[in-house]
C-alpha cells in the first residue's frame, strides 16, 4: 500500500522524463547526484519494490549523515508505522499541518522526477543562444522539475555540469506583484552577494540577489523585489518544492558548490516552468539571425544613416522615460552633430526569453567613439521579433 | 564450579540451569519474596549472594536486573540484562527488558534491535511483539516530529512497554529436570517451545474470566478450529478457509455473504504466498457457551507484513467449532 503510493510517484516521474517527452534518444552524460538524494531515491525505489527492510537501511544511514532531511524522516516514520498497521500513502503523521505533509509528499514526487533526469551532450536549453568567453556559467531553472541546471561555457557552447534540487515560491511562477509569493519567469542575472554578517540563519550558507524586476518586467508593470538564490537554515536539509516567498532555495551544500563558480554581475539565470531543450544545430539559425540584427544595428549607427539606425527600434520602444518618438528626435539631433562615429561591440551574450513571445536579451560591451564624444559601457538590449524582424524594445546600461 | 550444559534438541531448546542444592535456591526464593514486597535493597543483597555462589544463575541475574530497574538504576539494570543476553542469547526475556529500559531512555533504535533479537529467537513471543509494535510507533512518531518540525518535548517520551517480571514467564515452560539429564545434581529444566498453545496462553498475566465452566475439550476444540482456519488461510485454500465460518456468521458491515466471500477468496488467492501465525491465544466462554478466542495474528505475504490483535467468536455446531464473529482490535 505504501509501495503503491510510491509506485504512483515513480510512474508520474517516468512520464516526466524530458528525453522521452521530446522523442530524442540523447547521448547520456554522467550526472552527479548528491548522496542524500541518491539514498532517498534508492529507499523510495525499494519501497516501490516492497523491499522494506532495505528501504529502512538506506533511510537510516542517510539520516545518520543528514538528520535534518525532513522528507527522509517522514519516509522513516512511514516505514516504521507500516510495521504496526497498513498505511496507504506517504506521510501518515499525526500532528503537523496538512500543508506540511503535502509539501513533503510533493518533495518525494519531485525527487523521483529528478531521478529520471538524463542530461544529454546533444541538447541545451534553447535560451542559451550565445555565451561570450568571459561568461563561464549559465543557470537555467525548470520549475516543474524543481531543478536548477548549471551549464559551463566551454568554447562558446554551454555544457551541462550539474543540476540541483531547488525550492521556489509557494504560489509557483509568474511573479507579478510584491508579496504574491511567486518566482519570476524570465532572463535574469546574479547581481550581488550579500555579506554573511547581514543574513539571518534562515538564509543558510549565503544569499545572491538576482535582477528581478528587470527592465522588461518593469515595462510590463511587474513589481516586487528581493528575489535571491539562498540556502536553508541549519535545521533543514531541504525545503519542499514550493515553499518560499519567491526566492530560489538550494541546500547549503549545493549553494556552496555553486557559489564557488558564480560570476557576480555576469552569470545569467533563466527561469521557466519547463525547459525547452534543443539540439545545438537547431539553435544556430536563430542565434545567427539575432547576432546579425545586433551587428546591423551597430553598423547603421556607425554609418550615421539615422533612418536605417532608427528602423531597428520597435514602435513600443521605451528607454529611460523616452518613447520611440522622443528617442528618435534625440538621436537625430545627436547624430546631426557628428562627422564620424565608431561603434565596437564585444562579448555579446544572447539569451532567448522563455515564453510564447519572441523576446531576446542582448548584453555586450559597447565601445563608442566619435568626433566629440567617447564612451565605453556595458549595454543591454531587449529585442522582440515582429513580422519576422528583430527590433529593439528596450535599451540601456547593463 | 559447575558447568551448565546447553542443549538444543530439535526444534525445542532445552536450557538446563544448574542451581546448587538447598541454600542458594532458598535464597533466590527469599530474594524474590523481598522484591515482591518492595524491599529492593534487601532483595538485592540476597540475590547478590545467590549470584556469588553461582555466577551463571540466569534466574538470579534476571531478578537482579529487575531489582536495579525498580531502584531507578537503569544503567546498572541495562548492564545486567546485557550480560544475560550475551551469556544466554537464546532467552527472549532479557532482550525484552533491555528494550523496555532503552525505550524508557528514549533510545528507541536500541530498543528495537533488542526486541528484534527477542523475536528472532522466539518468533511468536507475544510481549516482545507488542513492545516492538509500540517501539515502531514511537520511532515513527519521533521521525514524523522531525519531519514536521514538531517539538512535543518529553510528553512524547512516555512508553507503555511491558517489562517481564519472571524469566521463563512467557514462551518458556519451567519444569523439573527430566531423569535423562546427564548431570547428577538436580537441575532446573526449561524447555523453550513456540508450538504449545498452552504455553503461549500462559503468557496472559490476567486469567481470563469464565462465564461457564471451562471444559478442556471445548478449549482444545475452539483452538483447533482457530489453528485450522489459519492453516487453510496460509495454504491458500479458500474453500477450506470459508468452511470455518458458520452459516450464521455476522458479515462485517452487514454486506451480503456472497460479496464478502468473493472478497475473501480474492484476498486468499491473490498473494503468491501467505503465512498466518497465531500467538498467545486466550479462550473464554460467554454465557451462550460461545468461545471467544483472542490472539495476536501475524500476517505475512509477499507484499505485506503485519500483525495485530484479533478476536474470533466461535459456536459449536454438530461438534464443530465455527466462526460467528470476527474482528480486529
Amino acid at each position: 500500500m505504501l509501495a503503491q503510493a510510491v509506485v504512483a510517484i515513480a510512474a508520474a516521474a517516468a512520464t516526466a522524463s524530458y528525453a522521452l517527452a521530446i522523442g530524442v534518444a540523447p547521448a547520456p552524460i554522467s550526472r552527479h547526484v548528491t548522496a542524500p538524494e541518491a539514498m532517498l531515491v534508492r529507499a523510495l525505489l525499494d519501497i516501490r519494490d516492497s523491499k522494506f527492510s532495505s528501504a529502512f537501511d538506506h533511510i537510516d544511514s542517510l539520516l545518520v549523515s543528514n538528520p535534518n532531511f525532513r522528507l527522509a524522516q517522514l519516509v522513516k516514520g512511514d516505514l516504521l508505522m507500516a510495521r504496526t498497521r497498513p498505511i496507504d500513502s506517504i506521510g501518515n503523521a499525526a500532528g503537523g499541518t496538512a500543508e506540511q505533509v503535502a509539501g513533503l509528499r510533493d518533495e518525494a514526487r519531485i525527487r523521483m522526477v529528478r531521478s529520471q533526469i538524463e542530461p544529454s551532450s546533444d541538447l541545451v536549453p534553447r535560451y542559451l543562444l550565445q555565451m561570450p568567453a568571459k561568461e563561464k556559467l549559465a543557470l537555467v531553472l525548470d520549475s516543474t522539475k524543481s531543478t536548477l541546471f548549471v551549464f559551463e561555457n566551454t568554447g562558446k557552447t554551454p555544457h551541462y555540469v550539474a543540476d540541483y534540487y531547488v525550492t521556489i515560491g509557494k504560489n509557483g511562477l509568474e511573479k507579478f506583484r510584491e508579496g504574491d509569493k511567486r518566482t519570476p519567469v524570465g532572463v535574469y542575472h546574479v547581481v550581488s552577494q550579500l555579506p554573511q554578517a547581514r543574513l539571518t540563519e534562515f538564509y543558510g550558507s549565503g544569499a545572491y540577489p538576482i535582477s528581478y524586476p528587470n527592465e522588461w518586467d518593469q515595462m510590463r508593470g511587474r513589481d516586487g523585489h528581493g528575489i535571491w538564490l539562498h540556502g536553508t537554515p541549519r535545521n533543514t536539509y531541504s525545503r519542499p518544492p514550493r515553499a518560499s516567498d519567491g526566492c530560489i532555495v538550494l541546500t547549503n551544500q549545493d549553494l556552496e558548490t555553486l557559489a564557488a563558480k558564480l560570476q557576480i554581475g555576469t552569470t545569467p539565470i533563466v527561469i521557466t516552468d519547463s525547459i525547452d531543450w534543443a539540439k545545438r544545430d537547431d539553435m544556430e539559425a536563430l542565434r545567427a539571425d539575432l547576432a546579425a540584427s545586433v551587428e546591423a544595428w551597430r553598423h547603421d549607427w556607425e554609418s550615421r544613416n539615422t533612418d536605417a539606425y532608427l528602423a531597428h527600434y520597435a514602435r513600443t520602444f521605451k528607454s529611460g522615460g523616452m518613447n520611440l518618438a522622443q528617442w528618435s528626435a534625440q538621436k537625430r539631433q545627436v547624430n546631426a552633430g557628428k562627422s564620424w562615429i565608431k561603434v565596437k561591440v564585444a562579448d555579446v551574450s544572447l539569451l532567448l526569453y522563455p515564453g510564447k513571445e519572441d523576446v531576446a536579451v542582448a548584453t555586450f560591451e559597447q565601445d563608442y567613439d566619435s568626433n566629440n564624444l567617447s564612451n565605453r559601457m556595458m549595454k543591454r538590449q531587449y529585442w522582440m521579433r515582429e513580422n519576422n524582424r528583430w527590433r529593439i524594445v528596450y535599451e540601456g546600461a547593463a | 564450579m559447575t558447568r551448565i550444559p546447553l542443549l538444543a534438541l530439535g526444534a525445542t531448546l532445552l536450557l538446563v540451569l544448574q542451581i546448587p542444592a538447598g541454600f542458594a535456591a532458598n535464597s533466590y526464593e527469599e530474594a524474590s519474596k523481598s522484591f515482591k514486597q518492595g524491599n529492593f535493597a534487601e532483595a538485592l543483597e540476597k540475590v547478590e549472594t545467590v549470584i556469588t555462589a553461582n555466577p551463571r544463575d540466569a534466574r538470579a541475574r534476571f531478578l537482579k536486573g529487575l531489582i536495579l530497574t525498580e531502584q531507578g538504576k537503569p544503567a546498572d539494570a541495562i548492564k545486567e540484562f546485557t550480560s544475560l543476553t550475551e551469556d544466554y542469547p537464546e532467552l527472549p526475556e532479557p532482550y525484552n527488558n533491555l528494550a523496555v529500559l532503552y525505550a524508557s531512555q528514549g533510545q528507541y533504535d536500541k530498543a528495537r534491535k533488542a526486541l528484534e533479537m527477542a523475536i528472532r529467537t522466539h518468533p511468536s513471543y507475544a510481549i516482545a511483539h507488542e513492545n516492538l509494535g509500540d517501539v515502531y510507533a514511537k520511532m515513527a512518531s519521533e521521525a514524523y516530529d522531525k519531519a514536521l518540525q514538531l517539538d512535543r518535548g518529553n510528553a512524547a517520551a512516555q512508553t507503555k512497554l511491558a517489562m517481564i517480571k519472571d524469566l521463563f514467564s512467557g514462551s518458556v515452560v519451567p519444569g523439573r529436570a527430566s531423569p535423562d539429564t546427564p548431570d547428577t545434581t538436580p537441575p532446573v529444566v526449561a524447555s523453550i517451545t513456540n508450538e504449545k498453545p498452552a504455553a503461549a496462553a500462559k503468557a496472559a498475566a490476567v486469567p481470563a474470566p469464565t462465564a461457564v465452566p471451562l471444559n478442556k475439550g471445548d478449549v482444545e476444540g475452539a483452538l483447533a478450529a482457530v489453528n485450522g482456519w489459519a492453516k487453510a488461510w496460509s495454504s491458500k485454500n479458500p474453500d477450506g478457509y470459508l468452511a470455518f465460518y458458520a452459516p450464521s456468521f455476522q458479515v462485517p458491515g452487514g454486506e451480503p455473504r456472497s460479496s464478502w466471500e468473493t472478497m475473501r477468496r480474492d484476498r486468499i488467492v491473490r498473494p503468491k504466498k501467505i503465512d498466518v501465525t497465531i500467538s498467545s491465544p486466550k479462550v473464554t466462554f460467554d454465557s451462550a457457551g460461545r468461545a471467544i478466542v483472542k490472539f495476536r495474528q501475524g500476517y505475512k505475504s509477499d507484499t505485506l507484513d503485519t500483525a495485530g490483535a484479533k478476536t474470533l467468536v466461535l459456536q459449536k455446531n454438530n461438534n464443530h467449532w465455527q466462526i460467528v464473529q470476527e474482528r480486529m482490535n
